[in-house]
C-alpha cells in the first residue's frame, strides 16, 4: 500500500487517515469531499488518478487541516510519532507539512520502527524540515523545483526564502547545484528536480534529464510539482525501480501538458484529468522511444 | 571585527524581537512599519531556528518605544535579543517571466501570474509550507486590487515569500 502524508487548505479539517478516492474531481476520504486545487489534494489526486491505469492497491492518506499556522501540522505529527509503526506502506511520501526540524527527528525515529521500512519520499515543507535536520540521505527522494534545488545547495539556508544570491544566480545551472547539494549531503538518496528540464539524479550525478514535450506555462501552473510527486508515489508503489519511476513520472507530467494545452491561467485538475491518457501513451514502449527522440 | 566595522554593518545598535508564529511576526511587522519604525524581518540565528522562522530586526535603542506599539497592537513578542552576529538576510532577487498576455514574478520559492488585460491573478505556485494552498484558493480569480494581500493572510515563509513576489508585481 501507499500513503500519502499532508495538509488540506481548511482549518476545520480534523485529523484524519484512510483510503483516498477521486470523484467528479472531489477527492473523498472517511466520508468528507476535497476540493482539488493545489498541494496535497493535487498529489492525492494525481495519484488517484494514476492508480485508474497502473495496479497499485489502495492510496491512504494522512491528512490535517492547517492554513500556515502550523497547529494542524503539530497535531498530526504528534500522531505519527505514537501511530505510523502500527502501519505497512510500502511507499510513503510526506509533503505539504509546516516545517519544523524537532517534529520531523520524531517521525523520523517512528519510521525507522516500521518493518520494513518503506521507500521515503519527502517534498515542499517536509523536504525542507529533512534537509535542515541534516538527515537527508535517510530518504530515497527528494523532488525539489528548480529554486528548492539551489536551497538544498545553499548548505547554510534553513528554508528557501533564504538561499544565497550566488546560489540563486545558477538557478540554470541544475547539474552543479545537484552536485552541491550531494557534497553537502543535503540531498536524498535520488533527486527527481523539476524544471524547464527535469532530472533524476543520484550521487554520482545525473543519471537521466527529460525535457520533452515542453511547455513553459506549467512553470506558472500550481500544483505542477504536486502531480510530479503523486505520480512517482504511485510509480514507485506499482513496483518500478526508482530511476525508473522517477523517468516515467517526468514524461507522464510532460505529456498530461501536451493534452491539456496549457496556457499560464490553466489549472491543475485540467492537466490531472489527462492523466490516465499520457500515462497510457507513455507505458507504451514504441511511444516512449518516439517521445524520447 | 573592529569596531568601526562592526558601525558599518550596522549590528551593534539592533535588536530582533523572537514570535512564537510567522504570523505574528508579519503582524508586527506590518504595524512596526506603518508607524514608521526602521524594522527588517530576517532570519534567526542557528541557535533559535526551528524551522520556519523569521525575526523582526530593530533598532535596539527604540526598544521600549516599540514594545510599546506592539503591546498597544496586541502582538507581543516571546523575547527580545540583541543582534551580536550577522542575521540570515531573506532573499531579494526578483525573476520576472512575461508570457504575452500573462506576467509571472517569483520571489525565492513563490511565482503568482497575472493576466496583463484586467491584473486578475491566475495561478500561484511554488512554495511548501501550508499557507500556500490556501492562499491560492483566497487570491486566485481575483484582480490584485481585490485580492487579499499575501501579508494579511499569510502565516510562514512561503507566505511572506509570496507577499515579496505580489509587491514587486504592483510595482510593474
Amino acid at each position: 500500500m501507499i500513503s500519502v502524508v499532508g495538509t488540506v487548505p481548511d482549518p476545520e479539517f480534523p485529523l484524519t487517515h484512510g483510503p483516498v478516492s477521486l470523484m467528479d474531481g472531489q477527492l473523498s476520504i472517511n466520508g468528507r469531499n476535497i476540493t482539488v486545487n493545489r498541494g496535497t489534494p493535487a498529489l492525492l489526486a494525481s495519484a488517484a488518478k494514476a492508480s485508474e491505469i497502473l495496479e497499485v492497491p489502495d492510496i491512504y492518506a494522512f491528512l490535517v487541516g492547517d492554513i500556515g499556522r502550523g497547529d494542524g501540522s503539530r497535531r498530526l505529527y504528534a500522531f505519527l510519532e505514537q501511530r505510523l509503526p502500527e502501519f505497512d506502506f510500502d511507499v510513503l511520501t510526506f509533503h505539504y507539512l509546516q516545517p519544523d526540524v524537532d517534529w520531523h527527528n520524531k517521525v523520523l525515529f517512528a519510521i525507522d520502527a516500521m518493518k520494513p521500512r518503506p521507500t521515503l519520499i519527502a517534498d515542499a515543507g517536509f523536504m525542507y524540515a529533512a534537509k535542515m535536520s541534516g538527515q537527508a540521505g535517510e530518504y530515497d527522494f527528494f523532488t525539489p523545483d528548480t529554486g528548492e534545488l539551489a536551497f538544498l545547495a545553499d548548505e547554510t539556508a534553513p528554508h528557501p526564502f533564504y538561499t544565497r544570491g550566488f546560489i540563486l544566480h545558477e538557478n540554470n545551472n541544475a547539474p552543479d547545484l545537484i552536485r552541491r547539494a550531494y557534497e553537502h549531503q543535503n540531498a536524498a538518496k535520488y533527486l527527481l528536480v523539476k524544471g524547464a528540464t527535469d532530472y533524476v539524479a543520484d550521487g554520482n550525478g545525473i543519471i537521466e534529464t527529460v525535457g520533452h514535450p515542453s511547455f513553459e506555462a506549467m512553470e506558472a501552473i500550481g500544483g505542477t510539482g504536486d502531480t510530479l510527486t503523486g505520480l512517482l508515489t504511485v510509480l514507485c508503489g506499482a513496483g518500478f525501480k526508482p530511476t525508473d519511476a522517477a523517468v516515467l513520472a517526468a514524461k507522464v507530467n510532460r505529456l498530461t501538458g501536451l493534452y491539456a494545452n496549457p496556457n499560464p491561467a490553466t489549472q491543475v485538475m485540467e492537466l490531472i484529468n489527462e492523466m490516465p491518457r499520457a500515462l497510457s501513451i507513455i507505458t507504451n514502449t514504441e511511444t516512449v522511444n518516439h517521445i524520447r527522440t | 571585527m573592529n569596531r568601526s566595522e562592526t558601525r558599518r554593518r550596522g549590528f551593534a545598535d539592533r535588536g530582533f524581537l523572537v514570535f512564537e508564529q510567522t504570523g505574528d511576526v508579519i503582524q508586527a511587522e506590518t504595524v512596526l512599519k506603518k508607524s514608521g519604525w526602521a524594522v527588517r524581518v530576517m532570519g534567526p540565528p542557528p541557535e533559535i531556528r526551528t524551522g520556519c522562522d523569521l525575526v523582526v530586526e530593530f533598532p535596539l535603542i527604540e526598544e521600549l518605544n516599540i514594545l510599546r506599539e506592539l503591546d498597544g497592537a496586541g502582538v507581543v513578542p516571546l523575547s527580545v535579543v540583541p543582534v551580536t552576529a550577522p542575521l540570515l538576510a531573506p532573499v531579494d532577487l526578483f525573476h520576472t517571466r512575461d508570457f504575452g498576455e500573462y506576467l509571472m514574478v517569483r520571489a525565492a520559492n513563490m511565482k503568482i501570474t497575472v493576466s496583463k488585460a484586467d491584473g486578475k491573478i491566475v495561478n500561484i505556485s511554488g512554495g511548501g509550507c501550508p499557507d500556500v494552498p490556501y492562499l491560492a484558493g483566497e487570491m486566485v480569480g481575483k484582480t490584485l486590487a481585490e485580492a487579499p494581500s499575501p501579508r494579511e493572510l499569510g502565516h510562514t515563509l512561503c507566505g511572506y515569500a509570496l507577499q515579496l513576489a505580489y509587491e514587486e508585481l504592483l510595482r510593474k
